[in-house]
């Protein structure tokens, strides 16, 4: 699904130039569950930026789905994430002006998917993360992991190849982040890709693969024992 | 084109508007005022242009009067400062001679112009006002409005020099009891009495004569005081299509001909043309629309400045808004256009709401100044002005709108979701 060969990224600060990703390489199959994890300054979130298009890399090859990612534009780049990707943010990024529905149907908006359509889809996968009775809350009369699930499902409503989750549970307590893992599985089970970023060790033990990043290389990449996320619940 | 019908376009705009309510209101508050001022102030110039132009529609716009004075310069024989005497002759001259003239109606008064005034009364009632002399035709260069049952004077009148009179409603008020009917009635005129045939309605936009004004043949006139032929003034049209200022020159190098005038003394007739006076005040009210136009597009241009400020603001406000949608899958040229159609809607929605407001206003000053002296009638904006000002609002909405909606694209996705 994910090919990663020989990624490079560096960034420019005045005079000096950091260089963050120093040549990664790995794939990520269909299916996966990979947690990405280091400490800040690793090149975790750099990397995550870089496969989900909103950052380019220096150089390196990245293909996604059998799709060569270079060379892109704004417009194309904005094409390509609404129909490969699923974003998670750590803070949640809903439109706080609209209502939950109306957030998990934007993308399928972006998409030119017709109004009625949208709204059916929309509640289908609130329902599945279980806030079907909340679709017509703005975010603010939600709570974190309600949020976090709303967001969940605007990820998934475009049914992207992909789901990037840039530390989901950092911004909750530890019995909400387990519920949230929950639903990440749940989802994983149903054949979706995921990639996780945390430097959270028992949210990365609930994913499937655990990648880990040390100063802009990858020191370990291992298979790991899924930890049910269900069983804190 | 998909784009701006498409509801959800619409849907995703009344979203983020109605998200800030204050921010819009008062945005649309500064394309709002500009509006108005603008159609306020071409609807008052424009009132102003029509009050002026009732005001004359009064007196035939290609009028003149032609009045005789003393020469300034000695010919054949005679010395300066020779009074002149204008006569009923000349008149036929004039007619004959110059064939724009329409009409010409020699006039004669008493009680005007520093003249004394006759004495007229009625019983023991009496008032002092100005008599002139007059021909029918005089109602065709200044219209004068007749009270039903009355009439003013005609050919026959002329012809048999009759005693009949058109008085004012100031005279009849004066000489008449209350509800008492004038016409048929005699009035005292210099010892001579006079029937009443018409009482003239005093119109005080008309600028000229009063609400006393009375009128009589200008034969009887002539017999009354023994003026001979002697003229007072002409009263003269030319046709509609006619050069007024050329056809006065014709009429005054003319009557220098007739009466043995230098035709280079300036003096000795004088004349007034309302032709000229007239294109000065419609030159005078053009400025004022010119102006009121230019006034109005500035404070639209300084309203529409506030929008695109507003919206560049907001565009900062909602970057991480921005970043999200364009994460999901906006392209650059979605959220341009939304930003630019948001301050395209706020203009147009401001603009309509000034236009109504600014209609009502004028239509307000007009219910006000109905009954008082002030030339003003019927403040219309004209179509052409209003549609102007619509093309104007949204392409300056589109203009302006561009500055933030280049903003919102110019920050990268990425740098737009790291801003906390």
């Amino acid at each position: 699904m994910i090919e990663i060969n020989n990624l490079h990224k560096s960034y420019k600060m005045g005079a000096n130039s950091l260089h963050v990703l120093k040549g990664l390489n790995f794939s990520i199959k269909e299916g996966e569950l990979v947690a990405i994890m280091g400490s800040s300054g690793s090149g975790k979130s750099t990397l995550l930026n870089i496969l989900g298009m909103l950052d380019e890399a220096d150089s390196g090859e990245y293909t996604l789905d059998g799709v060569p990612i270079k060379n892109l534009n704004e417009t194309k780049a904005a094409k390509y994430r609404n129909k490969f990707l699923g974003f998670i943010f750590q803070s949640f990024n809903l439109i706080n002006y609209k209502s939950a529905m109306e957030n998990v149907a934007l993308p399928l908006y972006y998409q030119k998917v017709p109004r009625k359509q949208r709204e059916e889809k929309a509640i289908k996968y609130l329902s599945q993360v279980g806030l079907k009775e909340w679709a017509h809350h703005l975010p603010n009369e939600l709570s974190g992991g309600q949020k976090q699930r709303v967001a969940i499902a605007r990820a998934m409503a475009a049914e992207p190849k992909v789901l990037l989750a840039d530390e989901p549970t950092g911004a909750l307590d530890s019995k909400t982040s387990y519920e949230v893992m929950d639903l990440i599985q749940k989802i994983n089970d149903d054949g979706n890709t995921i990639l996780v970023v945390t430097h959270e060790e028992d949210i990365a033990h609930m994913c499937k693969r655990i990648v880990h990043l040390k100063d802009g290389v990858i020191v370990e990449d291992k298979k790991v024992d899924q930890v049910r996320a269900s069983q804190y619940v | 084109m998909r784009f701006i019908l498409d509801r959800n376009t619409w849907q995703e705009i009344f979203g983020s508007i109605s998200k800030n309510k204050i921010r819009t209101v008062i945005t649309v508050i500064g394309v709002l005022w500009g509006i108005f001022i603008y159609i306020a102030l071409s609807g008052a110039a424009k009132g102003m242009d029509n009050g002026f132009e009732s005001m004359f529609e009064i007196i035939a716009k290609n009028s003149m009067f032609v009045w005789a004075q003393n020469t300034s310069m000695p010919h054949e024989g005679f010395k300066t400062g020779r009074q002149m005497q204008l006569r009923l002759g000349d008149a036929t001259m004039i007619e004959n001679r110059i064939p724009e003239v329409e009409f010409i109606a020699p006039r004669n008064v008493r009680g005007f112009f520093g003249s004394t005034p006759p004495s007229i009364g009625r019983g023991n009632k009496s008032g002092s006002y100005p008599l002139f002399g007059d021909f029918p035709a005089f109602t065709k260069i200044a219209p004068k409005k007749i009270y039903d049952g009355g009439r003013f004077l005609n050919d026959e009148d002329i012809a048999q020099a009759r005693k009949v009179a058109v008085i004012g409603e100031r005279a009849q008020r004066e000489l008449f009891d209350k509800g008492e009917e004038p016409i048929g009635g005699y009035i005292k005129i210099d010892n001579v009495y006079f029937q009443v045939v018409g009482v003239h309605k005093f119109d005080q936009s008309g600028g000229f004569g009063g609400d006393g004004d009375i009128f009589i043949p200008f034969s009887t006139f002539r017999k009354l005081y023994n003026t001979g032929d002697e003229v007072g003034w002409f009263s003269i049209a030319a046709y509609d299509d006619a050069d007024v200022v050329k056809v006065e020159e014709n009429i005054i190098n003319l009557l220098k001909n007739i009466h043995q005038v230098h035709p280079d003394d300036d003096r000795a007739f004088g004349s007034f043309n309302l032709g000229e006076q007239f294109n000065k005040i419609v030159g005078f009210a053009n400025g004022i629309t010119f102006l009121s136009l230019i006034v109005g597009i500035a404070t639209i241009l300084a309203g529409v400045i506030g929008i695109g400020n507003i919206l560049l603001i907001s565009v900062k406000e909602r970057t991480k808004e921005l970043g999200v949608r364009r994460a999901l899958g906006a392209t650059p040229a979605e959220v341009r256009n939304q930003i630019i159609l948001e301050s395209v809607f706020l203009t147009v929605i401001a603009g309509i709401m000034g236009i109504i407001l600014g209609a009502a206003t004028l239509a307000l000053i007009n219910n006000l100044t109905q009954n008082i002296d002030f030339p003003y009638t019927n403040p219309t904006v004209p179509i052409p002005y209003v549609i102007g000002a619509l093309v104007i609002m949204v392409v300056l909405g589109t203009l302006i709108g561009l500055i933030p909606a280049q903003r919102a694209v110019s920050i990268k996705p990425i740098d737009a979701l790291r801003e906390e």
